[in-house]
């Protein structure tokens, strides 16, 4: 299927409005991506004719939800290229995938005295989680630090590598910078030494071909809203010895084997980790988004998306008084920029009010603020609808806002 | 049609924002407190000299925030010098009804004087918070209330 930006985004039923007068430009990406028809609806036919309970019925509806809801597993799973579906956990999104590996594969593995080690530019959910099992355990967070163009200092990392090192957690992509980073050579020099890695492709998923094979990598998570899916559902990736070895986190039904009150035993991966009745719909509705995208083609959209953020700050470089925040020579479908004397929450009012949508804060990743001396940027992300008509509306509603505060 | 967007930046908002008033610390004053919004990261500090008779004498603040916040705090500080502890009270709350009233209705704020400057946030629901960090600021100043006030 050749690649057309208008036909695409005929399939998009809410980029089709106005807001305040004008034509919606939506450049929240990163935050969560619009969805295609075909998500909206597997996710009505799946209310309209298949809902029932998954694993636990012999009737047909039930039949049929728990044989499309296995089918999503196994899209989810060959989507990033992973050996075998058993090693895709269902979870409400990548904040909690981070939050299991912490809590199962962290209490058990990690303990005083180990570290932690996470990048400068991780999501707060990349840091936070952390954080916790430190205190949980006694063990110490350190942090990859990065460059002034948002790019992690290889060096550093390579110093900060040590014995005591349990688990290196970085992202694939950050969402504040845009900046992708070199995570298979990273993961190569911490297999090194013998420390797992888990990645958050929560940004990446939607932009790049990930193979978790290729790759090497522990543990992988995502969101399915961030990749025009459904939110309330994403997935944990890891090695099926791994899972193996994890004791499980939530209790209840679908994760046992047997209950007494002698004890329980619990089932295999995935169920072990998937307690009580999931997104059925969300997931479902997240396999419509995956073949949607495999349909279009993952080497388009990455193509598309690279001639839109070449155009973005291009355009960017010639408004006086503009600094774009992330600069690095590996960049994806992301420019957040600082404007002198405007600040990011002014100017993301004035952009809506000329009917585009971006993003202004810090995009929960506070240390880069911190790094760059800033309390917020704004953001503009783009998906493969965008159009460079689109990114001349964002500079002519810069322009705009500029004159106002003159 | 950027009507509504001249209505919250008017040039009040704009010059007070560029050119705040008050913007510095007040070395012996009688009350202080921080004001946070972690929605957007404003961050102000406010000051204030209150006498024996309860009137404010002084009030200053500083801090970083969007053109609301700056605008909204510098305003407030030029308003309330000179009011009584109990009059600076019924402005906070005059001026709490003004920015989440019904735009639908017209109204009157002639009362408030320059704070009506601030009536367009109205038509801003996810900036009236910043509008009235400053305004929490100083409830928090005031009641002693060491934790940082917040608009969340
Ligand atoms: C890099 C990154 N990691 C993790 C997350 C968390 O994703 P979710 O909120 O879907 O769990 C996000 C979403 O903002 C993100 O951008």
């Amino acid at each position: 299927m050749a690649f057309n930006v208008d036909t695409i985004r005929k399939d998009f039923p809410v980029l089709n409005q106005q807001v305040h007068g004008y034509p919606l430009v939506y450049l929240d990406n990163a935050a969560t991506t619009q969805k295609p028809q075909c998500v909206i609806d597997a996710l009505t036919h799946y209310y309209e004719y298949d809902n029932a309970n998954i694993h636990r019925g012999v009737h047909t509806l039930s039949e049929r939800a728990t044989a499309k809801y296995e089918a999503a597993r196994q899209k989810i799973g060959a989507y990033i290229h992973a050996s075998s579906e058993k090693e895709i956990i269902f979870v409400r999104g990548a904040t909690e995938a981070i939050n299991l590996v912490a809590q199962t594969y962290g209490r058990k593995n990690i303990s005083a005295g180990d570290e932690i080690l996470v990048s400068m530019m991780e999501h707060h959910s990349n840091i936070v989680p952390w954080q916790m099992l430190c205190e949980q355990t006694g063990a110490t967070l350190k942090v990859i630090p990065m460059n002034e163009h948002g790019e992690l200092i290889q060096d550093k990392f390579v110093e900060l590598l040590n014995k005591n090192t349990a688990l290196l957690a970085i992202g694939h992509l950050s969402n504040a910078l845009g900046t992708v980073n070199p995570v298979k050579e990273m993961i190569e020099k911490a297999h090194a030494l013998g420390v797992p890695v888990l990645v958050d492709g929560a940004q990446a998923t939607a932009h790049m071909t990930v193979d978790v094979v290729d790759l090497d990598v522990d543990f992988y998570v995502m969101s399915a809203h961030k990749m025009f899916g459904p939110t309330g559902v994403g997935a944990l990736y890891a090695k099926a010895e791994l899972l193996a070895e994890m004791p499980p986190w939530h209790g209840g039904g679908d994760m046992i084997r047997t209950v007494s009150f002698s004890g329980s035993t619990y089932s295999q991966a995935p169920y072990k980790f998937e307690a009580g009745t999931p997104n059925i719909a969300g997931a479902i509705a997240w396999g419509a988004a995956i073949d949607y995208l495999n349909d279009i083609g993952l080497n388009y959209i990455a193509a598309h998306e690279h001639d839109l953020l070449a155009y973005a700050t291009n355009k960017a470089r010639q408004v006086a008084g503009l600094k774009v925040i992330g600069q690095a020579k590996d960049k994806a479908s992301i420019l957040s920029f600082v404007m002198s004397d405007i600040h990011p929450h002014d100017l993301g009012t004035i952009l809506d009010r000329c009917g585009v949508a971006v993003r202004a804060g810090h995009h929960c990743a506070m240390p880069v603020m911190q790094y760059f001396d800033i309390a917020a940027t704004t953001r503009a992300s783009f998906a493969f609808y965008n159009t460079t008509e689109e990114i001349d509306r964002l500079f002519a509603a810069l322009a705009y806002a500029q004159e106002m505060f003159s | 049609m950027f009507f509504d967007l001249k209505d919250l930046y008017q040039q009040v908002i704009v010059d007070h924002n560029k050119h705040p008033r008050n913007f510095r610390e007040i070395e012996s004053c009688s009350h202080d407190a921080d004001g946070y919004n972690p929605l957007c990261g404003d961050q102000l500090h406010v000051y204030l000299k209150v006498n024996e008779h309860h009137l404010v004498q002084d009030i200053s603040f500083k801090g970083t925030g969007c053109a609301i916040s700056i605008a909204s705090a510098s305003l407030m500080t030029e308003t309330m010098t000179g009011k009584t502890v109990d009059e600076a009270k019924v402005l906070f709350e005059s001026f709490q009804q003004m920015v989440t009233s019904d735009i639908t209705e017209e109204q009157d704020f002639s009362h408030l004087g320059k704070l009506a400057a601030l009536a367009g946030v109205r038509e801003f629901p996810s900036r009236i918070k910043c509008a009235i960090l400053c305004w929490h600021t100083v409830q928090a100043a005031l009641s002693g209330d060491q934790d940082a006030a917040r608009t969340e």
